[in-house]
C-alpha cells in the first residue's frame, strides 16, 4: 500500500521516501520564510492597505488548515492509513477547546496541550479497530465517521456541553502583556508560533527512527514487521499523533472564528482536508502548507469564481467550492499524482537536467 | 404490538432501498475490489434526470426506464474514461477519484437543479389495500420493484452467456481472458449495471425522503452497513444485509422511543440514525470483516 503512483516510484523514488527533500535541503530558506512571516504584520505602517486585519486573519486560517492537513498527511501520507474522516478529530479539538473555554473559562493558551492529549487519546482509540482495516475498508470506516459527526455533536445528552444546534459562541483571544497588537494581529502571531513549533516537531519526528518506521510500515507493513518494528503500536500511535495535530488545528480555529457549531464539521470539512493533502502533495511537509493555503483560497474565492463564471464566461450556474474540489481531485490524480509540491520538484529537476 | 409490526414493515421497505444500493456496491466490489463512494451521488443524479424528464411531460414509467438506460450508459462511460487509466494505481488515488466523482455529482446537481428540496412523484396508487395500513402502497411498491430487479439480475447472471462471462471475469480475470472473455468490457458492463440498479433505488427512495442533492448520504451509509453485514463479496448476502439493516434501523428507533416513554430516559432516536450506521460498520469491519455470508479472503504472502 504505497502512496506514490507506479510511475512516480519508477522515476523519482526520492519524493515520497524523503519528506525533507524539499524542506531540509536548504534550511536557510525555511528560516527566511519564517522570518518574513513574522515581520509581515510590522509592515502594516508602511503598506496599510495590503496588510489589513482581514488578510492577516485569512493567513491565520491558512496556517490552521496547514496544521490540519499536516495531521492528515502524517497518517495517510507517511503511514499509509487512509482517512476520509479527519474532520471528526478537527471537531473534537474545536469542541474540547470551546467547552473548556465556555464552561471552565480556561484561558485560550492553556488549551492546546489539553486538546492535544484529548485528541491523541481519541485518535489512539479509533486507531485500535483501524488496525484490522486496510485501504478501502479503513476509508469506508472513516467515511462513515465523517458523515456521523454532526449528528453525534447534536446528541441530546451532550447538549448542555455542546450547546446543541446553536453551538457555542466564544471570545477572540487578546494580545498578552499589553502588546500593542489588534486581535487579528495577535491571532496571526499565535498561529504562526504554533505552526512553526508543530512543523518543527513533525520534521524531527519524520527524520528520526520513528519516522522511518512509519514510512516502512506504509511501504510494506509485513517487511517492516519482520525487521522488528512493532507495527500495531506504531500505527495506533501515529493515528493518535495525527488526530492530535488535526485537533490542535480545530482548537485554533475555534479561537480564531470564536464560534463552533455542529454543521460546520460535516463531510465537506473532511473533503477539504483530503484535497489539501492531495493538492499539496502526499507525504510532503511543505506540501501540507501549500495544501492548507489552497483550501482556504478556494473557499474564500468561491464567490469571486462564481461571479467570474456567471459574468465573464456567461454560464448561468454557481460554481461552488465543492465542484472546484471535485474537478481538481480528478484532474490532479492524472496530471500531478504527487501534488503541486511533488509536481514542482519534478518539473524543477527536469529543467535543471 | 401493531406499532412494532408497522415499524418492521416500513423497515423492510427502507431495507429494500438499502439492498439495491448495497447490491450496486457489491457488483463493483466483486469485479474490481473497489468500494464506490460515489454510488449514492450517482443514484441521486439519475433520480434528477428522471425528475427532469417527468417535468418535460413524459410518463413516469417512460422517464423511469429512460433514466435507468442513461445511468447504464453513464456508468459504462465512467469506468472506461475515468477509472480505466487508474487500473494499476494505488488505493489512495482510486479513493480520491471516487471522492472527486462524489463532489462533482453533488455540486453539478446542485447548480443545475438547485439545492431546494423537491417533491418526487410515486407511480403507485394512493389508496391503501389489503394490509389495513400496516404498510403504505408506495412502500409495498418499493419492495416489489426491488425484488423484481433482484430476480432479473439473478436470472441474468445465472442463465445468460453474458452473465456467465461477467461472473468469470470477476472471479478469475486471467483465465477468463484466456477463455476469450473481454474482461475490460465486462468490468465496464458491471459499472453500468451498478449505476442502473442504483438509479432504481434513487427513484424509489426519492418519494420518501424528497429529492435534493444530499438525499443519498445517509442511505449510502446504510447501504454500506448492509453490504458489510451481509458480506461485501456476496450479492445475495448484501441484499439480505440491506433488509436486515433497514429493519434494525427502525427497531432501534422504536426501542429508543419505548425506553423514553417507559423510563423517561432518552437514549437513542431518529437523530442518531447515522451514528447507528457508523457503529454497525465499525463493529462488522472489526469483528467479522467478511460479513455473514461473505467469502473469507485468504491472502497469499
Amino acid at each position: 500500500m504505497t502512496t506514490a503512483t507506479p510511475a512516480d516510484t519508477a522515476t523519482t523514488p526520492a519524493v515520497p521516501a524523503s519528506p525533507m527533500a524539499a524542506a531540509g535541503a536548504d534550511r536557510r530558506w525555511v528560516w527566511i520564510v519564517v522570518a518574513a512571516a513574522a515581520a509581515l504584520p510590522l509592515l502594516r505602517s508602511v503598506v496599510p492597505d495590503i496588510i489589513s486585519d482581514y488578510r492577516l486573519f485569512l493567513m491565520s486560517t491558512m496556517m490552521i488548515a496547514a496544521i490540519a492537513v499536516l495531521g492528515l498527511n502524517l497518517l495517510t501520507g507517511f503511514n499509509g492509513q487512509i482517512s476520509l474522516g479527519h474532520g471528526a478529530f478537527y471537531a473534537v479539538g474545536a469542541y474540547t477547546a470551546a467547552i473548556l473555554m465556555d464552561k471552565l473559562s480556561l484561558p485560550y493558551w492553556t488549551l492546546l496541550p489539553i486538546v492535544a492529549v484529548v485528541c491523541f487519546v481519541v485518535g489512539f482509540l479509533f486507531g485500535l479497530p483501524a488496525l484490522r482495516l486496510e485501504g478501502h475498508y479503513l476509508a469506508l470506516a472513516t467515511f462513515a465517521l465523517a458523515l456521523a459527526v454532526p449528528q453525534m455533536l447534536k446528541y441530546r445528552w451532550l447538549e448542555d456541553l455542546t450547546g446543541g444546534v446553536q453551538g457555542i459562541v466564544l471570545l477572540k483571544p487578546e494580545a498578552p502583556f499589553g502588546l500593542p497588537l489588534t486581535e487579528d494581529q495577535w491571532l496571526y502571531y499565535y498561529c504562526l508560533i504554533v505552526t512553526v513549533l508543530l512543523f518543527w516537531a513533525a520534521w524531527n519526528l519524520l527524520r528520526g527512527r520513528s519516522g522511518r518506521a512509519m514510512m516502512a510500515i506504509r511501504d510494506h507493513s509485513m517487511a517492516a514487521g519482520t525487521m522488528g518494528i512493532d507495527t500495531a503500536r506504531y500505527k495506533t500511535v501515529t493515528f493518535g499523533i495525527s488526530a492530535a495535530y488535526t485537533g490542535i488545528a480545530g482548537a485554533l480555529s475555534a479561537s480564531a472564528i470564536a464560534f463552533v457549531a455542529p454543521d460546520s464539521f460535516g463531510f465537506f470539512l473532511s473533503i477539504s482536508l483530503l484535497i489539501g493533502l492531495v493538492v499539496g502533495g502526499v507525504a510532503s511537509l511543505p506540501g501540507s502548507i501549500i495544501g492548507g493555503i489552497f483550501t482556504v483560497l478556494v473557499q474564500n474565492s468561491a464567490q469571486a469564481l462564481s461571479n467570474f463564471v456567471k459574468n465573464d464566461i456567461g454560464l448561468p450556474y454557481d460554481l461552488s467550492p465543492y465542484s472546484v474540489y471535485g474537478i481538481l481531485l480528478l484532474v490532479l490524480m492524472y496530471v500531478m499524482p504527487t501534488g503541486i509540491a511533488g509536481g514542482v520538484v519534478m518539473a524543477w529537476r527536469r529543467l535543471r537536467r | 404490538m401493531e406499532q412494532l409490526i408497522q415499524q418492521v414493515a416500513s423497515g423492510l421497505a427502507n431495507g429494500a432501498i438499502y439492498a439495491c444500493v448495497a447490491l450496486a456496491l457489491v457488483m463493483i466490489f466483486v469485479s474490481t475490489d473497489h468500494i464506490n463512494f460515489a454510488q449514492g451521488e450517482m443514484a441521486m443524479f439519475s433520480t434528477y434526470i428522471s425528475w427532469q424528464l417527468i417535468q418535460w411531460g413524459l410518463d413516469y414509467w417512460i422517464a423511469f426506464f429512460a433514466a435507468v438506460a442513461i445511468s447504464f450508459v453513464a456508468g459504462v462511460l465512467i469506468e472506461r474514461i475515468v477509472l480505466r487509466p487508474l487500473h494499476t494505481a494505488p488505493v489512495l488515488s482510486i479513493i480520491v477519484v471516487f471522492i472527486g466523482l462524489l463532489a462533482i455529482c453533488n455540486s453539478v446537481a446542485g447548480t443545475v437543479w438547485s439545492y431546494l428540496i423537491k417533491e418526487y412523484p410515486t407511480p403507485f396508487p394512493k389508496e391503501v389495500f389489503g394490509f389495513s395500513g400496516l404498510i403504505g402502497a408506495h412502500q409495498l411498491g418499493v419492495v416489489v420493484v426491488t425484488l423484481l430487479v433482484l430476480s432479473l439480475l439473478f436470472v441474468f447472471f445465472r442463465y445468460t452467456p453474458l452473465g456467465l462471462a461477467m461472473r468469470a471475469a470477476a472471479q478469475n480475470p486471467v483465465s477468463a481472458r484466456l477463455a476469450g472473455v473481454r474482461v475490460d468490457w465486462m468490468l465496464a458492463l458491471g459499472w453500468g449495471l451498478a449505476a442502473a440498479v442504483g438509479a432504481v433505488a434513487g427513484m424509489m427512495v426519492a418519494h420518501i425522503v424528497y429529492l435534493d442533492p444530499n438525499m443519498m448520504a445517509g442511505i449510502l451509509l446504510y447501504a454500506f452497513a448492509g453490504a458489510l453485514l451481509g458480506g461485501i463479496s456476496s450479492p445475495g448476502g448484501a441484499v439480505l444485509g440491506g433488509f436486515m439493516v433497514g429493519v434494525l434501523e427502525n427497531l432501534v428507533a422504536y426501542l429508543g422511543n419505548a425506553i423514553e416513554k417507559g423510563f423517561g430516559v432518552y437514549i437513542i432516536g431518529n437523530g442518531e440514525k447515522l451514528t447507528v450506521a457508523l457503529i454497525i460498520v465499525i463493529t462488522v469491519l472489526t469483528l467479522k470483516p467478511s460479513g455473514l455470508f461473505g467469502r473469507v479472503v485468504v491472502k497469499r504472502v
